[in-house]
């Protein structure tokens, strides 16, 4: 049951007849882990702790860079050489004290990311590479998690929800490309507000996802490039040749592909 | 004949196979990108066979990383 507190902090949530009181609980009640807290997890972890996510699972090896600081909002200028974790774990305990923060200070792989995301009923991939991403969304169809995967670039973002059964990541994008074949943000840039963009609409996949409300983007794909506002959904099924999540699958057991990231601020 | 690429209706020459139309489209990297036609994913080796044919739905969807670092 809420008490006083909560439903006054979060009755613009209960208000919505959407949600109301009985969604605000699943909300408090939910568990969603963030890979990367990054330009993506930074956003959806801000919004999720806002919202009252009961437990925020944060995952990420790296400490905050000067360089970051224009789109991961969630961490400030004297929390350059911190890890990330901490630094959001510490934003979160003051935007919202209902909120249980798991810290995770390392890079989720294949032989632990199974582990790290048992406990949690939503996965959120903020991570930047593609061995990372195809890395999640392997370990969430095989795991039978639901998923949220974004990518952004200079003005361009994308996402898609997966659920167990319906069409995954890779459906649409069979295997990692070559190392270095796709530039990252911090090679080719991103405008910081796109990372927002793409951060929130992840939280609201994970909060409609505890709640139940509305329609997931399942067998969809959402790309935006922000220079013109231009959005589209793409229409996506289940691709039956899929090598994780088809009728015939080659990979049932994860493997940690080349970390393709080549950071030119080393 | 027309097509719709990426939403957007366009006239394009007959018997362009989707190779050819990715290149017409100055697509200078093949590999790196997915092509969902009439709602689904055509393998890649099928680019060069696959001829584009009038009122096709055609989608170039690209890969995307970043968010981390």
């Amino acid at each position: 049951m809420l008490n006083d507190e909560q439903i006054e902090r979060y009755s613009r949530h209960i208000i919505l007849k959407d949600i109301g009181g009985t969604g605000q609980e699943k909300i408090l009640n939910g568990k969603v882990l963030i890979i990367g807290m990054g330009g993506l997890g930074a956003p959806a972890a801000l919004y999720l702790a806002a919202a009252g996510v009961g437990t925020l699972g944060l995952v990420d090896g790296d400490v905050v860079d000067l360089s970051n600081l224009q789109r991961q909002v969630i961490h400030f200028t004297p929390d350059v050489g911190r890890p990330k974790v901490e630094s959001a774990k510490e934003k979160i305990a003051q935007i919202n004290p209902d909120v249980k923060v798991n810290t995770h200070h390392t890079l989720a792989t294949a032989d632990t990311i199974i582990d790290l995301m048992k406990d949690y009923d939503f996965i959120i991939d903020g991570t930047d590479n593609f061995p990372a991403k195809f890395l999640i969304n392997d370990a969430c169809v095989i795991a039978k998690k639901p998923y949220s995967h974004g990518g952004i670039l200079r003005f361009d973002g994308q996402t898609l929800t997966h659920t167990p059964g319906e069409m995954c990541y890779r459906c649409v994008f069979h295997s990692p490309p070559p190392p270095n074949a796709v530039p990252t943000c911090s090679q080719a840039g991103v405008l910081g507000a796109i990372a927002g963009m793409l951060g929130t609409m992840q939280a609201a996949e994970a909060l409609k996802y505890l709640t139940g409300v509305g329609d997931l983007l399942t067998n969809k794909l959402l790309i935006f490039n922000a220079k013109n506002m231009a959005f589209r959904t793409v229409k996506m099924k289940r691709n039956p040749k899929c090598p994780v999540c088809g009728d015939n699958p080659t990979i049932t057991q994860l493997e940690d592909y080349e970390q393709a990231i080549c950071a030119l601020k080393k | 004949m027309t097509v719709k690429i990426n939403g957007t209706e366009e006239t394009i020459d007959d018997g362009l196979s989707i190779s050819g139309l990715l290149k017409k489209k100055d697509v200078d990297m093949p590999d790196m990108v997915s092509v969902e036609l009439n709602g689904e994913i055509l393998d890649r080796e099928l680019f060069d066979s696959t001829v584009v044919k009038q009122g096709d739905d055609i989608e170039f969807l690209y890969f995307m990383g970043g968010g981390q670092r």
